[in-house]
């Protein structure tokens, strides 16, 4: 093993490691996680050379000051971050996402926070020293399971890092720039026809705000009450990521990551896995307008998204 | 049998098996559920990720890079429901401490059902609960039915934090709460076992879908003591 690791000297508001997410595991109540923003997720290991499926650092809003002990490392931070590397030296350098950095013995980065964006992502070359719990390496703080005993990383703790292959690491680089787009497209949900035709037209037509009440679970939304003219309720059911559910108050209700993995409010709608990455970097305030779409254009959106990715992926073959 | 298939967004299959919550459509829901499971173990089928079974429904997520709504639809359709994978359900007895600091909410259920402590309990603790789901937060079982005279809305206002290892009743079902959790469940009693264990990694999970659960009531030195 090697003693390579991050001394945690600030933790962060909410920083866990995610990967691609914990399946099979839904029909006994435990969510996939994984990371919010799976696009970035990929990119900023592929910036270290690292399979796409290793495990990263997700932080959100501010992230963590960590200190790098017992060896040198490369890595990589991707989202729209402001961060600073402070030298062993007492030398600052503002960082720069998307483009890979060597650290040095007890150099250290500070995550000073997100930039109208809620997560971001950091990656080593080699990964962490990490173990899987059920094929996954993702922190599930609501089943404590995962890395770091299903909990998120509180100051003092330390991370330990695998032995990175340092010849490998030439300078890498992505021209990755967020474009700011708040239409989010969403296929009719299952109890779309619960709700009233003005609120049907309401729920396509008028925008809706993020509230306060935003976290890896889900997104509150205000804006407009959709009123439900059958039930508001339905027998419990499995939910999935982007499921759209509005409870009785009539404030619809967005599933991300650790979304319980049932749940007993209609579904007006669904966004499209295209458009999850997006929703989830919305931060609190932010205006959003739904967009219906059919089946068949959501996959076509998807595959364009797809694509979208990897050619950001090859740029740094 | 499935009454309805649809798409849940474009990389999930809904499928419906009926709008009644019994246990022979939540058996068929089992059954669709373990075939499906067996496939996805044996590698037979690629790209999906979960299969959620409900009191009435099964949703099949899956990764829409390698699979699409009519394949995943298509092997769902073609099924070969295989009945006697459900054959190895268990029969489950669970102990239960029903004092004042554990059943939080007896007088709430005596004032709405008019009926004492002891009768509730008795009545509670002489059926045989059938398993219809697990889920909501990891382990918990949604058990059911509960006899007719002690059924009950849920709380008004949910609580924040439901303790750990609460037993509760809402409707027709009761349930464990296997973490602390907000909830807004009837809690009658706490259990000091273990539903939940992330420590055993084949079995993490005791009470399963189809499985049967008994409740038998214990003092609060047993429950103190219980894990010793």
């Amino acid at each position: 093993m090697s003693n390579t690791y991050f001394e945690i000297l600030r933790s962060g508001i909410n920083t866990t490691i995610q990967d691609k997410g914990r399946n099979h595991m839904h029909h006994i109540g435990i969510a996939v996680s994984g990371a919010i923003d799976q696009r970035n997720y990929k990119l900023s290991n592929k910036l270290v050379n690292n399979d796409l499926s290793e495990a990263v650092i997700e932080f959100a809003y501010q992230g963590p000051l960590l200190k790098l002990k017992n060896g040198k490392i490369n890595l990589s931070i991707t989202g729209d971050v402001l961060f600073k590397i402070i030298r062993k030296n007492s030398n600052i350098e503002d960082g720069i996402c998307y483009k890979n950095y060597i650290l040095e013995d007890e150099d250290q980065i500070d995550i000073i926070s997100t930039k109208n964006s809620v997560y971001g992502y950091l990656s080593v070359n080699g990964g962490f020293e990490l173990e899987k719990v059920w094929n996954s390496y993702s922190t599930n703080t609501k089943a404590n399971v995962g890395s770091n005993n299903g909990k998120k990383y509180s100051t003092k703790d330390k991370i330990f890092i695998k032995n990175s292959d340092l010849k490998i690491n030439k300078e890498k680089k992505i021209s990755y720039k967020r474009v700011p787009d708040n239409i989010i497209r969403v296929i009719k949900g299952t109890n779309f026809d619960f709700f009233s035709s003005e609120s049907q037209n309401i729920f396509f037509k008028r925008e809706f705000s993020v509230t306060k009440l935003a976290d890896r679970m889900g997104i509150r939304l205000s804006g407009h009450k959709l009123e439900n003219i059958i039930s508001s309720n339905i027998k419990s059911e499995g939910l999935v990521r982007g499921a759209i559910q509005v409870p009785a108050d009539g404030s619809p209700i967005i599933m991300l990551s650790d979304h319980g993995t049932i749940g007993g409010y209609p579904k007006i709608g669904v966004v499209i896995s295209a458009d999850l990455d997006r929703i989830g970097q919305l931060i609190p305030g932010s205006i959003l307008n739904f967009k219906e779409v059919s089946l068949e254009e959501a996959q076509n959106i998807f595959k364009a998204y797809r694509d979208e990715t990897n050619k950001y992926l090859n740029e740094c073959n | 049998m499935i009454k309805n298939i649809s798409n849940l967004g474009d990389a999930a299959v809904y499928c419906d098996f009926g709008s009644s919550v019994n246990e022979k459509i939540n058996l068929s829901v089992i059954s669709y559920f373990n075939s499906l499971s067996k496939l996805v173990k044996e590698n037979k089928i690629n790209g999906i990720d979960n299969i959620t079974p409900s009191y009435n429904k099964l949703i099949i997520s899956f990764n829409l890079s390698i699979t699409n709504y009519s394949e995943v639809r298509k092997i769902v359709l073609d099924l070969n429901i295989n009945k006697e994978i459900n054959s190895n359900h268990k029969k489950i007895k669970i102990p239960v401490c029903c004092e004042d600091e554990f059943g939080l909410d007896f007088n709430r259920l005596s004032h709405k059902t008019k009926l004492s402590k002891e009768e509730i309990l008795e009545l509670y603790l002489n059926e045989e609960y059938f398993c219809y789901m697990t889920g909501f937060i990891a382990g918990m079982p949604f058990l059911g039915d509960i006899n007719n005279d002690i059924r009950c809305d849920r709380l008004e206002t949910p609580r924040v934090k439901v303790p750990k290892g609460s037993v509760g009743i809402t409707d027709k079902f009761s349930n464990i709460y296997t973490f602390e959790s907000p909830g807004g469940w009837n809690i009658i009693g706490n259990t000091p076992q273990k539903i939940f264990d992330k420590s055993n990694l084949e079995e993490p999970v005791l009470i399963k879908p189809g499985d049967k659960v008994n409740f038998f009531q214990i003092s609060k030195e047993d429950y103190l003591n219980w894990n010793e």
